[in-house]
Formats: C-alpha cells, structure tokens, sequence
C-alpha cells in the first residue's frame, strides 16, 4: 500500500514507511550500505560528511529516547544537523494541526523527517504532505510498524547466521500488538526466511496471525525447539492492566526464555530483544547477559542502519 | 594500445625507492587496490599496507548516491607520523585523491602524504599532484579508464 509514495518512479527509496511490499533488493541494499558504515562507529572520528548541511528533524510524539537516540548518533554521524521536537509538550498542545507544524519545518528547509507516532497513518500522512526532495522515516508507528527496528534485526541475523533461507525463526511474547514482530516478521518473508514461530499466550499470539505466514504456537517449549533465532518482546504494563495475562511472575513462568528453554534451541541460536528489556518478565537475566546474546549488538547495528538508510534515501 | 609493463615498471622502481620503515602503502578502492597488490608482490621488502574506500568523502555524492557493493576502508594499523603513499590506479580530476585524503584524516595525522599512480591522464581540477607517475596517457574526457589483473597476475589497462 505504501509503495506508490514510498518510491520514487526509478525504484529507488524516496521514504522508509513500511517494510511491507519493500523489494528485496532494496532490502538486501540497505543491509550493505549499513555494513559499510559499521565502521564509522569504530573510527576515532566518528563523522563521514554525506549528510553535510542537511537538517533531521526528529518528531516524536510518542516517548521514545532510545530510537529517537540512536536516530540522532545516525543523523549526527553523517554530519547533518538535528533537531529534536519533543511535540508532546510543545504545539499540539497549543491546538496546531499536525499537517501545519510540518509546513512550517518545511518552511524553516528541513531535509528529512524521523516520525514516531502512535497512529499508523501519520508517518504516511507526512510523506504526502512534503515536498519533492525531503524525505520522512517511520520510526515506530502505533502496533503496526517499525521498519528500522525490523531492518536492524534482519542485519543482526545476517551478521551472525549468513543465509536466510534455512533459518528457522521464533518471536515469543505480545506478538499481537507488536510493531517489531509485525516488522521482523515482513523483512525476514522478504528475505526468503521460511520458517518464522510466533509464540505466547492465546490473548497475545491468537491463531489467526497463521494469516501472517508464520506458525503459531501456545507452548513455547514446542515454539523453541530446533530454532536458530530468538526474539523475546518486550512485555508492556498495558498488556496486564488489560487482563490480557494474570500477571508478570506467570507470564515468566509460563513464556519468560530462561536458561532451560534457551537448551531447546540450537546450540548456536542467538537471542535478541528489541529493548529495553525486562529482566525477569519475558527474559532472564542470565540470558539476556549471556554467550548467546546479541542484544547489544542490536544496539550498535540499529545505528548503523539508520545511517544506511538516511543517505539512501537522500543519495 | 599502452605499454603497460612499462608504466608498471616505471611506477614500481619510483615507489620502492621512497620506501622506508615508517611508510604505509594504501590503495584507494577499487582500482588503486588492484595496482597496490601488484606493487606488493614485487615488493622485496615488508611493508604495512592498508585501503581506504572514499564513498564517504566524495563530492558527488548528491548526484551519484553511495556506490553499491563497496568494499570498506580497512585500516589496521595507526598512521599517526607515518608517511604514507597512496595508491591508486588513474589520476584525473584529483577528486578522488581528496577524498581519499579526508578519509585518511579521520583515522589520524600521517607525516606526509604522497600519492602514486599508473597513469595520469591530465586534466585536474583541484591542487593535487601525483608524487610518482607511471606515465602520461592522453585519453579522450569521456572515456573511461579502467585497470585490472589478468589471469596471469599482469596488468592490463582497458579504455571504454
């Protein structure tokens, strides 16, 4: 559905919206370019000059200081300017329209828009609204998408397992209303991954994602078994308010990755989270600060493919 | 068309003779790798080499985007007060010789920098010269020159 605004006429990436529909090549380009610019994180000095006089707004209006963080380090990193509007606190306060904030950053020449939201059409709604040559990034919207979150994942397994194809791949937690599931999920189809699990509770991981391609499982010993990657969401408060779970202590009981259920994979398995994580709820800390643990380099690839990302789709 | 032995040989005799302890041998991606491991395996002696890849720092960047299947800059050693040569296949505008020496910087502050090349087709646009020049080659402004190895490890200069 995005890909008519997504795309510009000669295939190449004019935003990043959406991961669904997203062609593979351009997967497989950004998860290159990201490599390349790997190294940048490394040097003493940690600037390349691609983005040189550009202006990144970040708009978040949903909190979020670790992705609106790690989009800064990438805008920084490539020399742009940043600019951080914390929108929660400022104009839409004062009763101004979303679409006439973005006129005036237009106004005032930004070049690029990194947009968290809580509804999934305002990234979208954004893109439509600016002009030819700047450019908007989804950066989390509501339950329905994470594009970078789903990118970085699939450059995290590709940095550790190499090919796709024969992966077998589980999700385990509130997969129902999570945006890096849904991401993940997208980017490693594209990917030609054929074997991704989803696992949790019924109220959370309900039978009728099958839809979504994947297999779904209530028990996640069964989920667990043989797989090469495992992603352990993040459970949210609201989910238990809700009554979607009795409480923390049985959701870690029941669906909390513990050093046992990590035997069940294969020996090699990485784990992944997209943070921040909650020790002792959906993982334990033994895990999560284990040999098989790649949260942290999540952590550092997310920059580098969200630098990938902004000079693509400026270059 | 060109004498390609004798632009390497010429080249190689230039180069060998500036060499010392302190000096880093590095190729700018692509071509500029393809003639340092040339130099290197003619080479008598050891020396440090390394490759710098200069996406980041080029200038055209806005028109061309980031070149796709790149090899990265690989720069194991520290060239702070180490004289380094750089290597690379063409000089033409000196455009990519700048790059080259922007991302060098970010890696440290050499001693000196010099920059050898095979050929040298004229026509620059910015205050760079080569240190060491295999030869002069006349090339037509829109043609392209490209070097590469052929199966038997010489090299061989295409014009297209």
């Amino acid at each position: 559905m995005n890909n008519g605004i997504q795309m510009n006429a000669d295939g190449t990436l004019r935003h990043l919206l959406s991961l669904e529909n997203l062609p593979r090549e351009v997967i497989t380009e950004i998860l290159d370019q990201a490599e390349s610019f790997l190294s940048v994180g490394t040097r003493k000095a940690k600037k390349v000059p691609v983005l040189r006089g550009r202006s990144v707004f970040n708009l978040f209006f949903e909190n979020s200081t670790r992705t609106r963080t790690t989009f800064e380090i990438a805008a920084k990193r490539l020399s742009a300017d940043v600019v951080n509007l914390d929108i929660a606190t400022s104009s839409q306060s004062k009763g101004e329209s979303l679409l006439d904030l973005i006129d005036n950053l237009v106004a005032m020449q930004a070049d690029m828009f990194v947009v968290r939201h809580s509804e999934s059409g305002a990234a979208h709604m954004i893109a439509e609204r600016v002009p030819e040559g700047v450019h908007v990034i989804n950066a989390g919207a509501g339950s329905h998408s994470h594009p970078t979150q789903g990118l970085l994942d699939a450059f995290t397994i590709r940095h550790f397992k190499k090919d796709f194809n024969d992966l077998k791949v589980v999700i385990i937690g509130d997969v129902l209303h999570s945006r890096v599931a849904r991401s993940q999920i997208q980017v490693l189809q594209a990917l030609g991954v054929r074997e991704v699990r989803v696992a949790g509770p019924k109220t959370l991981v309900p039978q009728t994602m099958k839809s979504m391609g994947v297999t779904v499982y209530n028990d996640v010993d069964l989920a667990l078994d043989g797989v090469d990657v495992i992603t352990a969401l993040r459970l949210q408060n609201e989910r238990m308010e809700a009554s979607l779970i009795p409480t923390a202590q049985d959701f870690y009981q029941n669906y909390g990755l513990t050093k046992e259920r990590l035997a069940l994979a294969d020996r090699d398995a990485i784990v992944m989270h997209p943070g921040p994580i909650n020790r002792g709820v959906e993982i334990a800390s033994e895990v999560a600060d284990g040999a098989q643990s790649v949260i942290l380099h999540q952590v550092t690839f997310g920059i580098a493919v969200r630098m990938a990302v902004m000079s693509l789709l400026v270059g | 068309m060109f004498d390609t032995e004798t632009l390497a040989d010429s080249l190689f005799s230039q180069v060998r003779a500036a060499l010392d302890e302190h000096t880093i041998l590095i190729g700018i991606h692509e071509g500029g790798a393809v003639i340092l491991d040339y130099l290197l395996k003619r080479l008598d002696i050891d020396v440090v080499a390394a490759s710098v890849d200069v996406s980041f720092h080029r200038d055209d960047f806005e028109i061309r985007g980031l070149a796709k299947n790149k090899q990265s800059t690989s720069i194991d050693v520290d060239i702070n007060d180490r004289h380094v040569i750089l290597v690379d296949d063409v000089v033409h505008s000196g455009r990519t010789a700048r790059a080259a020496v922007n991302e060098l910087f970010d890696f440290g502050r050499p001693q000196s920098v010099r920059l050898a090349v095979l050929v040298d087709r004229g026509e620059r646009e910015l205050p760079i010269e080569p240190q060491f020049v295999g030869g002069l080659v006349e090339v037509p402004r829109d043609k392209r020159i490209e070097v590469r190895l052929d199966e038997n490890g010489g090299l061989v200069i295409n014009v297209d």
